[in-house]
């Protein structure tokens, strides 16, 4: 009998979470018990659970449900450890090795998670949304552990619990950050940009002079680093949002013009003898066959678009602006090195930016249900 | 090489090809589809145009719809030219594939040329159920095409190009894919439809059998340059089934069809 | 005859198209010069009790010293003096700047690519990260890397960092996404088929990896570079605007706008632009030539 049988087919992460449980209580017992220490306890169970894991092979979901509430557990009382010591004391080994142990936990079951099949809708979306949140949770807690227990100064990377409390605080500053910066410049741009872009292709899709010259001008156009134009918007359009909004809309423009004219002449040779034998005029095809043909292509672009508008707004604001807006923020408060409030703004920005992405990744799932790379599920 | 025989007919003619000839330019040299075709098909007649590939049969109907045109010669369909034909919706045209849009589901597929024809949505409904019952798919208006199997999407774009009930139905080689039950099966159906509806049907096949089982008149065409070499006349009942495959009779077709085919391929090469 | 058969060949293709186009798009430029230059010079000659001309004010508007919209040719002419009369090494070269942005923009194309490669095989081959990472990667883009760029150079260098590196993390942040987006695509694109066929020779996980995914992934991978390597360029410009920053043309272009400079700004601008699409191209080229060999098509 090889030695590697006795492993194979066993929870190698369970394994590590034993191994690495087992040297958090031995580094425990080395070191002086003082007030603020990992409580025994908890590691203990946790060890108790990894050696289940790995020799068990039977994973089930009452199985599934212990690891759970010790992982919880486990997060929560390191939490409440680092939170408990004084600003300037650093973390000692113990609580690493555990942090490590804990780690693969979570990762045990993140794969026992993804390996679920499941035909139940609403258990799948469950799935979609709680793996990735998972994984996220890991990466904060993971950050607010080192940045106190490693006593990271506050200038280079504050922990989210100090960013949460910017929220409290200055949450009227930032509210008026983002009217500023998404609502008066990114939409309004975004609209501008996007609408254009829309209907220069379909005008120029009537003049196939036009369209074979615009194609390869587009392309060039998409690889101009646009941000580089927001200094002559401003000089023509004036510090507030106008500017703003204009290199937005430049920036938006190209996606939209180029995505739409490759999508409306994409259409199959088949289709546009079926609709000639019908003897369709030119409207009616472009409504009934090419513009339907180019949706994938179109939110596509608008996606593209939705990101492209944040970014273009928010660094447009470097370049000068009215005392208020994300971009104005974040190179202010950099200046005065509060980070926690730039870090706020950043992760408001972000929040805006995966929700306005997501409204068109949805509305695609919506209008493209047809596409090949949308019939999966 | 037997003449093409109309007058004995006494039926108008749907379909009037005369010298008509055909050539497309490419780059290397002029490749001649079509050459000196002559061909008279009368209302209610199944026509089927055979031969090897290459042989510009599925030229031939496209020029009859209009999605080429010829260069020299005449071709009058319903007494009009292609081109009017087409503006006045005289044919329905089904393609070798099922070419459904797949933003639509198989009712508003149906929808589509009755669109374009200006229709109510009150009759849309009425024409779509009804032709989705004559290709036995009622229960499927909400699907999407691509949740169909590929015999019932022929079948849904046959519906389609029956909708707007149509002088003339083309049909370009429409069960070519298709495995051969199914297409036995849809053999038979197109056979039914065709003696319930009396419509002129154009056919373009490269099977023999298919071609024999559901034509009045075959038309065997060879290749380089395409060119009509027979036009045989069958006489089996209207509502014949698969059974009269194995009658002398049509034994005797398909060996006559046989050696057009084989003597096209032997002047061709 | 002869002269309209050579007309359509160049206007069937697209550089008939492309040149006129590209002439109209400067000579509405020299109008739009005309246009926004001309309320300051009007201004100006009424002051002054100048009479003026509308032939006038076009020449004027178009040579002035700095204008709110350069003409072409005075964008070409600081082009010229800052390309060809200065030295190479000189700090007013922007042959200089632009070698110092592509510098730190290769660097982190290298590593965006090299990252966003090793992500896509991770997904493709281990469902667990497909759908704890895929999530993630699309939030992370969401994230206006851009706008904390200078942050990041600024932090990075308060830790001692400095130099190429921390401007190539930016350029190499927005490289790997669409690499990592083309790759799994492309790693998943072999049909079940060809999956299959390769199990019927019971090849191992490598072999299907080296033999079939690997080939099967590399239009993809084309496709996703001509992305990532014109946002190497921005990631790098950008991550040069933070005062202070010794070179590059983000810099440049942040001199420009902080003096006035117009001509400069427009200058270092179209550098950028030509660079990056050169180097799209260049990419084009590869792609063009492998899949030549690989005998696909175009």
């Amino acid at each position: 009998m090889n030695f590697l049988t006795i492993f194979k087919s066993r929870s190698l992460s369970g394994l590590l979470c034993l191994v690495f449980s087992i040297s958090t209580l031995i580094s425990l017992q080395l070191n002086e018990i003082n007030d603020h220490a990992l409580n025994p306890f908890i590691v203990i169970i946790i060890a108790a659970i990894s050696l289940a894991l790995f020799v068990n092979r039977q994973q089930g979901i009452f199985l599934l449900s212990i690891c759970f509430a010790a992982l919880f557990s486990g997060v929560w009382s390191v939490l409440s450890l680092i939170h408990s010591l004084n600003a300037d004391t650093i973390i000692g080994l113990d609580v690493w090795l555990f942090v490590s142990s804990l780690w693969f936990l979570t990762w045990h079951n993140l794969v026992q998670l993804s390996a679920i099949k499941t035909l139940n809708k609403f258990m799948e979306l469950f799935l979609t949304v709680v793996i990735p949140l998972l994984f996220g949770s890991w990466i904060f807690f993971l950050w607010e552990v080192i940045t106190i227990g490693m006593t990271v100064p506050q200038v280079l990377l504050p922990s989210p619990s100090l960013i949460w409390q910017v929220f409290d605080g200055a949450g009227a500053t930032l509210f008026a950050d983002f009217y500023q910066t998404f609502v008066r410049s990114a939409i309004p741009g975004f609209i501008i940009g996007s609408g254009s872009g829309f209907v220069v292709a379909i005008a120029a899709d009537k003049i196939p002079f036009l369209q074979r010259g615009l194609i390869p001008i587009g392309n060039f156009f998409s690889a101009i680093p646009v941000v580089g134009i927001a200094p002559i918007m401003i000089m023509w359009f004036g510090f507030d949002w106008q500017s703003k909004a204009a290199v937005v809309a430049i920036m938006t423009f190209f996606p939209m013009m180029v995505n739409t004219l490759v999508g409306i002449n994409e259409t199959d040779k088949i289709d546009r003898d079926l609709l000639h034998t019908y003897a369709t005029n030119y409207w009616r095809e472009l409504l009934s066959l090419r513009l339907p043909n180019a949706m994938p292509f179109i939110l596509n672009a608008l996606k593209i678009n939705s990101t492209l508008a944040m970014i273009g707004a928010i660094v447009a604001e470097f370049f000068g602006t009215p005392i208020v807006g994300m971009g104005f923020r974040i190179s202010a408060e950099v200046g005065r090195m509060n980070i926690d409030m730039v870090w706020a703004t950043i992760a408001i920005a972000a929040l805006t930016g995966s929700m306005f992405y997501g409204v068109f990744a949805l509305l695609e799932r919506k209008i493209t249900f047809w596409h090949p790379s949308m019939r999966k599920s | 090489m037997s003449e093409p025989t109309s007058s004995k007919s006494s039926k108008s003619t749907s379909i009037d090809i005369n010298n008509l000839c055909l050539t497309f330019e490419t780059q290397t040299e002029p490749v001649h589809a079509l050459s000196d075709i002559n061909l008279q098909i009368n209302s209610g007649d199944f026509v089927s145009l055979i031969g090897p590939s290459g042989c510009g049969k599925t030229t031939l109907l496209r020029v009859i719809a209009d999605l080429e045109k010829p260069t020299s010669g005449t071709i009058t369909v319903e007494g009009k030219s292609p081109h009017e034909a087409r503006l006045d919706r005289s044919y329905g045209y089904v393609f070798q594939t099922p070419a459904l849009l797949p933003w639509r589901n198989i009712e508003s597929n149906i929808h589509l040329p009755l669109e374009m024809s200006g229709y109510s949505k009150h009759e849309q409904k009425k024409l779509s159920q009804q032709y989705l019952s004559l290709v036995s798919l009622i229960g499927f208006e909400k699907k999407y095409p691509w949740q169909l199997s590929g015999g019932m999407q022929q079948r849904v774009s046959i519906a389609r190009a029956l909708s707007f009930n149509p002088d003339m139905l083309l049909m370009d080689e429409p069960f070519g894919a298709l495995d051969e039950i199914t297409r036995d099966r849809l053999n038979e159906e197109l056979l039914h439809l065709w003696e319930k509806t009396q419509k002129t049907v154009v056919f373009v096949t490269h099977s023999i059998p298919e071609a024999v089982f559901l034509s009045s008149k075959i038309v065997v065409m060879s290749a380089r340059p395409g060119k009509i070499i027979n036009v045989i006349e069958t006489n089996f009942s209207k509502d014949r089934t698969f059974d009269i495959r194995e009658t002398p009779e049509f034994l005797e077709v398909s060996q006559l069809v046989r050696e057009g085919l084989k003597e096209g391929h032997n002047d061709g090469s | 005859m002869e002269a309209n058969r050579i007309l359509n060949i160049i206007m069937s293709g697209s550089v008939g198209p492309v040149v006129i186009l590209v002439s109209i798009i400067i000579m509405v430029w020299y109008a739009g010069a005309v246009y926004l230059n001309s309320s300051f010079l009007i201004d100006r000659y009424e002051k002054n009790n100048i009479d003026w001309s509308l032939s006038e004010l076009a020449t004027d508007s178009w040579s002035m010293e700095r204008p709110v919209l350069p003409s072409p040719h005075q964008v070409a002419k600081e082009l010229k003096k800052t390309i060809w009369d200065k030295k190479i090494t000189s700090k007013h070269s922007l042959v200089f700047h632009s070698g110092v942005t592509l510098s730190s923009a290769m660097l982190g194309f290298a590593m965006g690519t090299f990252l966003g490669i090793l992500l896509s095989v991770g997904i493709v081959y281990v469902p667990a990260l497909d759908r704890t990472l895929m999530p993630w990667i699309i939030a992370s883009q969401t994230i206006p890397i851009l706008a904390i760029a200078p942050m990041i150079v600024v932090v990075l260098g308060s830790m001692g960092i400095v130099g190429l590196f921390p401007k190539a993390t930016i350029s190499t942040y927005l490289c790997f996404f669409p690499v990592v987006v083309g790759m799994v695509k492309g790693l998943r694109s072999p049909n079940i088929i060809l999956v299959d066929l390769m199990h019927s020779y019971s090849a191992s996980k490598a072999q299907v990896f080296w033999k079939l995914r690997i080939p099967a992934s590399i239009p993809f991978l084309f496709a996703s570079l001509k992305i990532a390597i014109a946002l190497s360029i921005v990631g790098a410009i950008v991550a040069e605007l933070p005062a202070g920053a010794q070179g590059g043309l983000g810099a440049r272009l942040l001199s420009g706008s902080y003096y006035g400079q117009t001509n400069l700004i427009w200058a270092a601008l179209i550098t950028a632009s030509v660079i990056s699409a050169t180097l799209v191209s260049v990419i084009g080229r590869m792609e063009r030539s492998i899949n030549k060999r690989m005998g696909l098509q175009t």
